[in-house]
Order: C-alpha cells, then sequence, then structure tokens
C-alpha cells in the first residue's frame, strides 16, 4: 500500500524510500527505536504530513491523503498515544466533535452504545468524560473511530497508559477487529505485547525499513536487537541490597489538587532509603502527580514534617531548598517542565543544576562550565543531538528524556525521584536507563521511580507500593510480589471505587489477599 | 476565498533581526504615501521629518535628550516584558518619580547642597517603585492584572501632579501660573556640551543599556526572568519564584522609569509643570519591542523613535503639518514591526490546505 515514501524534515530525511504493505484483517506491528520515523510514516498516512517522494495506493488505486478528513473518508481511523477530549463534556458530545456528519446526539448516543456493546467495550454515552478512567477514555477514541467504519486502523502505543487487566480487554477488541477483515497498524515499544498479538511486524531504523518478519517466531530479544541494530544487555535484577538509613519519608501527607481534574491525595506514608530503588505503580492520574509535585517542593506541604529529606522536615520549603539537600528530580512533563523547549541544551542543563558543578558563582552565569555539562550529559548518556547549542524542542521525545534523565543523575544526588523514567524511551536507552538507575542506587544512592510501566518496576525496584483514587498501598518486596498481583491492584480496585469508595484498608485486604 | 497564515517550517534567524530595519523602510514607504495623498511634496517633507533633525550639532544633543528617556524606560519595561509581566504604567511610574524627586529639590529650596542631586535622583526611582510596587501587589496577593492596575494608576498619577502645581506647590511668585519654582542650580543634572541641553541623565540611559544587558546575559537572574517568561511551569520544577519575579521586574520597571522622570525635571525642564513627559512612558512600549527587547537594539531603537518626536516638530514648524503626524508615524513603526514579526513565522495563503504535490513546488521564499 505503501511504496517509497520519503519525507525530510530540516537537518534529518525522516522517511527514506518506506515500503509497507498491509493486508486485510492483519494485525500489524510497527516497530522502531525513537526517532525510527514510525510517527511521521503514520501522520502521512493519516494526512497530517506530506510525503516529498513516493505514493500511497488505497485497495490499488493510487490516492492522495491531502489531510485527516480525506484519510477518513477513506476509511483510515487513529487512535492517538495522548486523547484529545474535553474533560467536561459527555462521551457523546465528545464523539459528536470528533466525527463528520454526527447527526443528533441522541441517535448518536445509541449508535454509540451498540458499537462499545458489540465490541466489549463497556461505556456509557452519558457520562462526563472527566469522571473516566485513563482506560475508558481510550475506549472513547476507538469507538470514534469505529463509528466511521474504518478498514485501517491505526493505534499509537495504546497500552502504554492501561493496566495488565485493561490491555486483556483492549487485545480482545483488537483480535475481533482483525477478524471482520479490518487491518490493525499497531504501533508500540512493548515487545511482549507485539509477541502476543500482532501476525506480522515491520522494523524501522533511522527512518528505513530493516527488517519484516513474524512476531511470533521471534523473541523480545531478537525483536529489540533488529531495532536497535546490536546486541542488548539487559540489566541483572537487583540485588537485594542492604538498605542503608531512610532519606526520603513521606508521613501522612495529604493535599487538595488544585486543578478541577487531578487528584487529591490523602494519608500517604513512605519511606526510600539509602541505596534502594522503590517503586510505585499505578494508572495515571491516580493522584502521581499531585504527589510528585509534593515531592518536588513545587506544590508545599500543608505540615513541614510531611515530607523529610535527610531527616529534615521540608514540607514548606521550595525545590531550590530540596535540591540543595541533594534531590535531583526527573519530572513527568519532559517539554515544558523538565526542559525549556527554546533554550539551548546548555542552558536546559542550568534549569536544574544551577547549584552545582560551578555552573553558577555569585548569581553569574559561566557558561562554559554549563556548556561541559551539557557536553557531558550528551556523550554520557547517546543523547542524539547537534551539540549543546541545540534547543531542547529540536530533540526527539526519547533523546529528550534521556537528557533529562542524564542531568539529573549526573549532579550526584542523595536522592533522586524519577517519575516514568523511560517513558517513550526506546529499548536500547531504556535499558541504559535502568542500568543507570540501579548504579545509582549500589551508589548508595535513595531513588523513587513512579511509573506505570509495571516490566520497568519490576525489572529495577527493591520495594513496590501501588497509588489508586489518591492512596498509597503499603509496600512489599518485589522478589515476593508478582505483575498479576500489582496489576490487580492497580486496576481492579479502581473500577470498584468508581461509585461508592473504598478506603486503603480494603486495599490492603487485597494486596493481602492475593499475595 | 480563505486567507489562511501557514506556520513557516524554519524560522529564519536573519530575518527576525531584520524585521525592525524592514519595519523602519516600511514606515518610511507608507509616509511617503500619505504626505503625497494630503498634497505635500513627499520627499520634502522625509527630508524634513527624518534628516533635518539631526544635521547639526544641535539637533543631535537634542536627539540624544529625547532618546535618553525613552531608553532609560525601556530598558526596565524589557525586563518585565521577557519574564510575561506587562507593566503598561511607566507613564505614572515616571510622573510619580518626577514628583518625587522634585517635591525633595523644592522642600530643599534656599537649603541647597551637593547633596541634593543623589537625593533627588533615589527619591525619584523610589517614587517610581512604589507606584509600581501598587500592581506587584495586587497580582501577587489577589491575581490582579498588572496591565490594567498599572495603566489606571498612570491616570491617577497625572492627577496627582496636577494638583500639586495648581494648588500646594505652585510657585508663590509665579502669578498663579500652573508651576513650581524653578530648581536650584545644585538640584539641577550638570551639561555635558555648553550651548546644549544635553545633560548627565543621558549617560544613565548608556550605563543602563550595559547594566540591563549583563543582567539579562550574565546573571542567574536574568536566566530566571527568561525561564519564567518562556515556560513558567518549567520554572517551577528549577524552583524560581513567580513571585519574587513579579515584585523584581516591577519594582525594577517603576524605578527606571521613576528615574527618568526625575532626570527629566532636573534637566531639560528644570521645574514641575502639569506635562513633564510627551508620553515617554507609552512610547518606550514601542521601544522596548522594535528593540526585540534587547538592551542594544532598544538602544537603537530609542534613537529612530526620538527622531520621530524631533521630525514630527519640524514638519509642524516648517511646513505646518499636525503634531498628530509623529503619533501616526509611531503607529505605523509598530503595526510594521508586527506584521513583520508574524510574517517572518507564518507565511500568508489563499484558499484552501494544498496537497502534497503543491507544497513540494513551492519554493522555500523568505519574508516579503
Amino acid at each position: 500500500m505503501l511504496r517509497g515514501i520519503t519525507k525530510r524534515f530540516p537537518g534529518c530525511l525522516a522517511n527514506d524510500r518506506v515500503d509497507l504493505a498491509l493486508l486485510p484483517g492483519e494485525i500489524h506491528a510497527l516497530l522502531g527505536e525513537n526517532g525510527a520515523g514510525k510517527s511521521t510514516l503514520v501522520k502521512i498516512i493519516d494526512g497530517v504530513l506530506h510525503a516529498d517522494a513516493g505514493e500511497i495506493l488505497w485497495e490499488g488505486v493510487p490516492v492522495q491523503i491531502a489531510g485527516p478528513a480525506v484519510a477518513r473518508r477513506l476509511g483510515i481511523g487513529m487512535v492517538f498515544q495522548h486523547f484529545s477530549l474535553f474533560g467536561s463534556l459527555t462521551v457523546a458530545e465528545n464523539i459528536a466533535l470528533g466525527i463528520d456528519k454526527p447527526g443528533r446526539i441522541s441517535r448518536l448516543a445509541e449508535r454509540i452504545g451498540a458499537v462499545a456493546d458489540r465490541y466489549g467495550l463497556g461505556l456509557d454515552p452519558g457520562r462526563l468524560v472527566h469522571t473516566l478512567s485513563v482506560g475508558e477514555r481510550q475506549r472513547v477514541e476507538i469507538v470514534r473511530c469505529l463509528l466511521q467504519d474504518p478498514k485501517l486502523l491505526i493505534m499509537d502505543e495504546p497500552t502504554s497508559v492501561l493496566t495488565p487487566q485493561e490491555v486483556d480487554v483492549l487485545f480482545a477488541t483488537v483480535r475481533r477487529l482483525a477478524a471482520e477483515g479490518r487491518t490493525i497498524l499497531y504501533i508500540s515499544h512493548k515487545l511482549e505485547e507485539i509477541r502476543t498479538l500482532c501476525d506480522r511486524a515491520t522494523v524501522m531504523r533511522a527512518g528505513r525499513v530493516v527488517a519484516s518478519c513474524d512476531p511470533r517466531q521471534e523473541t523480545a530479544r531478537s525483536l529489540a536487537e533488529m531495532m536497535i541494530g546490536g546486541e542488548l544487555t539487559i540489566p541483572d535484577r537487583p540485588a537485594a541490597t542492604a538498605a542503608g538509613e531512610p532519606r526520603l519519608v513521606v508521613d501522612r501527607l495529604s493535599l487538595s489538587t488544585d486543578d478541577p481534574f487531578g487528584t487529591d491525595i490523602s494519608d500517604i506514608s513512605f519511606a526510600v532509603r539509602a541505596g534502594e530503588v522503590f517503586g510505585i505503580a499505578g494508572v495515571a492520574g491516580n493522584g502521581q502527580a499531585e504527589l510528585l509535585s509534593a515531592l518536588s517542593g513545587e506544590r508545599l506541604a500543608p505540615a513541614d514534617a510531611a515530607v523529610k529529606i535527610d531527616g529534615r522536615a521540608v514540607g514548606h520549603v521550595g525545590p531550590r531548598g530540596r535540591r540543595a539537600l541533594g534531590l535531583a528530580f526527573v519530572p513527568e512533563e519532559r517539554l515544558g517542565r523538565g526542559a525549556v523547549p527554546d533554550l539551548s541544551l546548555a542552558d536546559n542543563a542550568l534549569l536544574s543544576g544551577y547549584g552545582r558543578h560551578g555552573m553558577v558563582r555569585r548569581g553569574l552565569i559561566s557558561f562554559a562550565n554549563a556548556r561541559a555539562f551539557a557536553q557531558r550529559i550528551v556523550e554520557s548518556f547517546g543523547v542524539v543531538a547537534t551539540g549543546h547549542r541545540a534547543e531542547a524542542r529540536s530533540l526527539s521525545g526519547g533523546n529528550l528524556q534521556k537528557f533529562i534523565v542524564g542531568r539529573e543523575i549526573l549532579q550526584q544526588p542523595r536522592l533522586l525521584i524519577a517519575a516514568a523514567p523511560t517513558w517513550g524511551v526506546d529499548a536500547g536507552a531504556a535499558v541504559s536507563i535502568h542500568r543507570a538507575l540501579i548504579d545509582l542506587a549500589a551508589q548508595g544512592v535513595a531513588v523513587l521511580v513512579i511509573s506505570q510501566d509495571l516490566d520497568e518496576l519490576f525489572a529495577i525496584s527493591d520495594r513496590i507500593a501501588v497509588m489508586f483514587h489518591g492512596r498509597l498501598s503499603a509496600s512489599r518486596a518485589t522478589r515476593r510480589t508478582s505483575v498479576e498481583q500489582v496489576g490487580l491492584l492497580m486496576g481492579g480496585l479502581f473500577d470498584q471505587v468508581d461509585d461508592d469508595h473504598v478506603d486503603v484498608e480494603t486495599g490492603e485486604k487485597v494486596l493481602n489477599s492475593v499475595a | 476565498m480563505l486567507l489562511r497564515l501557514e506556520a513557516r517550517g524554519a524560522t529564519s534567524q536573519a530575518m527576525v533581526y531584520l524585521a525592525p530595519a524592514l519595519a523602519v523602510a516600511l514606515t518610511l514607504t507608507g509616509g511617503a504615501l500619505l504626505f503625497t495623498v494630503l498634497g505635500y511634496d513627499a520627499g520634502r517633507a522625509l527630508y524634513t521629518f527624518f534628516i533635518q533633525p539631526i544635521t547639526s550639532v544641535y539637533g543631535l544633543t537634542e536627539l540624544a535628550i529625547k532618546a535618553a528617556p525613552l531608553c532609560l524606560i525601556a530598558i526596565g519595561l524589557a525586563i518585565g516584558f521577557r519574564a510575561n509581566v506587562w507593566n503598561i504604567g511607566a507613564e505614572g511610574q515616571l510622573t510619580v518619580g518626577a514628583i518625587c524627586g522634585g517635591g525633595v529639590a523644592l522642600a530643599a529650596w534656599g537649603a541647597e547642597g551637593p547633596w541634593l542631586l543623589p537625593a533627588m535622583l533615589i527619591a525619584g526611582a523610589l517614587g517610581g517603585m512604589a507606584w509600581a510596587a501598587v500592581p506587584a501587589w495586587l497580582k501577587v496577593r489577589f491575581n490582579a492584572n498588572e496591565i490594567l492596575v498599572s495603566l489606571m494608576l498612570t491616570y491617577v498619577a497625572g492627577h496627582l501632579l496636577t494638583y500639586l502645581v495648581y494648588g500646594p506647590w505652585s510657585d508663590p511668585a509665579g502669578f498663579g501660573f500652573p508651576e513650581t519654582r524653578r530648581f536650584g542650580e545644585e538640584g539641577r543634572l550638570p551639561i555635558l556640551v555648553d550651548g546644549t541641553r544635553l545633560h548627565m541623565g543621558t549617560l544613565l540611559a548608556l550605563a543602563a543599556v550595559a547594566a540591563g544587558w549583563f543582567l539579562m546575559a550574565r546573571t542567574l537572574v536574568g536566566f530566571q526572568i527568561k525561564v519564567i517568561g518562556l515556560t513558567p511551569t518549567a520554572a517551577g520544577y528549577a524552583g524560581f519564584s513567580q513571585h519574587r519575579t513579579i515584585w523584581l521586574t516591577l519594582l525594577l520597571g517603576g524605578g527606571m522609569a521613576g528615574l527618568t522622570g526625575v532626570a527629566e525635571v532636573a534637566g531639560p525642564i528644570g521645574q514641575l509643570l502639569p506635562t513633564i513627559s510627551p508620553g515617554y512612558g507609552f512610547t518606550a512600549i514601542i521601544v522596548a519591542f522594535l528593540g526585540r527587547l534587547h538592551p542594544v537594539g532598544i538602544l537603537f531603537a530609542a534613537l529612530v523613535m526620538a527622531l520621530s518626536y524631533l521630525g514630527g516638530e519640524a514638519v509642524q514648524i516648517s511646513m505646518g503639518l499636525p503634531l498628530a503626524v509623529t503619533g501616526v508615524f509611531q503607529g505605523m513603526l509598530l503595526f510594521f514591526l508586527l506584521a513583520c514579526d508574524v510574517l517572518v513565522r507564518y507565511r500568508l495563503r489563499l484558499g484552501l490546505p494544498r496537497v502534497a504535490s503543491a507544497r513540494r513546488a513551492a519554493p522555500e521564499e523568505a519574508a516579503p
């Protein structure tokens, strides 16, 4: 269907003579590292971008896809990684905004109900979107696409925000769609998922198609090696390190959110000790963002003693003071919080590192030292960029993530807090970030990782706890629990607490009963 | 038919800096057209407006006298604009600075000494800061819009000055004219070039250019201001305080406007009058943007805008054109500058979005 697609951006060739054939009824995986050209290719199919050369054949006929509306009319639907839904509108109203000729809302609601039932996607068209879980919001997007009766459905990282149980529901839906003769183009970093779900896989590297295979015949390792074009070394599971004194102590922290669609956090207590990696799992939107801002100091805690670093109460201390005590922090949003898009990497190195490495002396900036630090991050963490002068916005998501993680790690912190440290990062880079985190803990640093990716938490953390509805479960040693158990805690409860809330005790009961 | 703006892929850095020059050129062209349509000799009018004022040493010193206040205020404002703090009330801060500095001179009347001038300058700067502190406090405390508050305070300041020069501070020997006593010699800024009005205040403007550049380019405070203006959430993550930056930039902008005010009354004017500024505080906003919020750019922009004041007077005197010509030229300049800025980043397209083939054929042209 796609022949010789080439797309050139200033400074890089995003797609170089890409050929891709998609057959009816197949689930086709598109694999590749960050910046391999997957998103560009998908945007060309969806009509958002236009190829510089090459042609697209749709059912054998050459077509010009001028825009997403044309793509929709041809029968191409796209489920995005980030949902563009209005929280204050209902499901039906959101869908009406996203399709051509929605018709009357009541009639549309019936159609939504029918489509949702047919594919096993429980969805109430009358619910307000902000009351939905992330998994349910994704169903809204999927149903929106299905109402157009697409022949090709493109899914970009659809499971990155789902619990293992929600993933199972999604896979059942995807298989049913394929059985009806629809084609699914499935983009993911999660190799195990691709092995279980997909019939065929096309692997891209540096803008080119480098391999095409049947993923069921491959191992996750061989797929990853095709992607990175080299050998993959996976870090060892951390040995039970002798944990030292508590570096970060959170004691009965409660905080009400100022975001209308945020989550209040209540009564959170935990401790992270020197030399250990502590993991906090949970589906996004369960108070992680609020907990993170309370830990970084961007929001101050009501009680000074609710947050302690090295035994010192810092609940009323801002980010600057906490950094001075040895805190380093990798935020959830890369562009716009962890980095300033319009500034160079050297300036962005200064953003959180201004207190260290002699970059600022008596209020004056040493640009030479800032440049040297930025250069060191770029080299140590294999950041693909055109040097310290490159603007942060010019980096791909994964490379910027590597830069930010590197910036925080190289500040030699006593305590590192990292949110989704490998989010959107390719397999090779994820491994090196995981190794860096484990090494850091081995040097006696206390490491806290908050992530939705259970594989990640199980790979690196010594202890794990789960966040749901603004509360945190008791922690347990990672070796003595399993992905399924934590997954149940993340999702099972979440659905139950929807109408009548279940409190921490019940949560812990589940934790105990599944143990 | 549809007119659309379409983002250019990469913004040309050269065009970003050329845009102000382009805007000046377009203003000249627009001015020539305007004069022709009004039935004047466009060549002579433009010569009178833009060239004649700077053909003599006296003219050049007058240019410096007009450019200095614009430059001084604009540098202070630009630092705030970088942090997205929109102080529109520099005119009022200037007025209060003049009142405070002038008040010191009047209070010391008959008991002057070499301490007087420094005291006046300090009082003026503090006055401007105090006036800017009102919007700063209201913004930090109640999130009140600083644009409205600072602008409205300008009119309050104007009325305060009018009250003082008509009432309690009017010259006892002034036959009821709305003016104060003339300040004594110790309360005047020294003249730099004999036979002209060029005063020490112009050196303050040059010092401000250097200081403004140093603050923004070399210090952590300047970096914080930049980050807060570009990406407030990243500033929060870095631990840069938004509230402190609001205070800092408003006090800095107000202080410099106040200093400008006292430099005007202690310089060319020499006393308090009901009107002490031909809108320097507002024109400085144009100067700040024309100069790309960069201190060196602001210096050049201030000279261009000062020329428009002199030129306006010149065409009024020698050709009988109304003084409003000055405002028309200033307005045209800002209009063309904003238009150039938009077109550097976007290109104008007619009709619906094109398909791939048409897009490919279009050359990557620069701004018009």
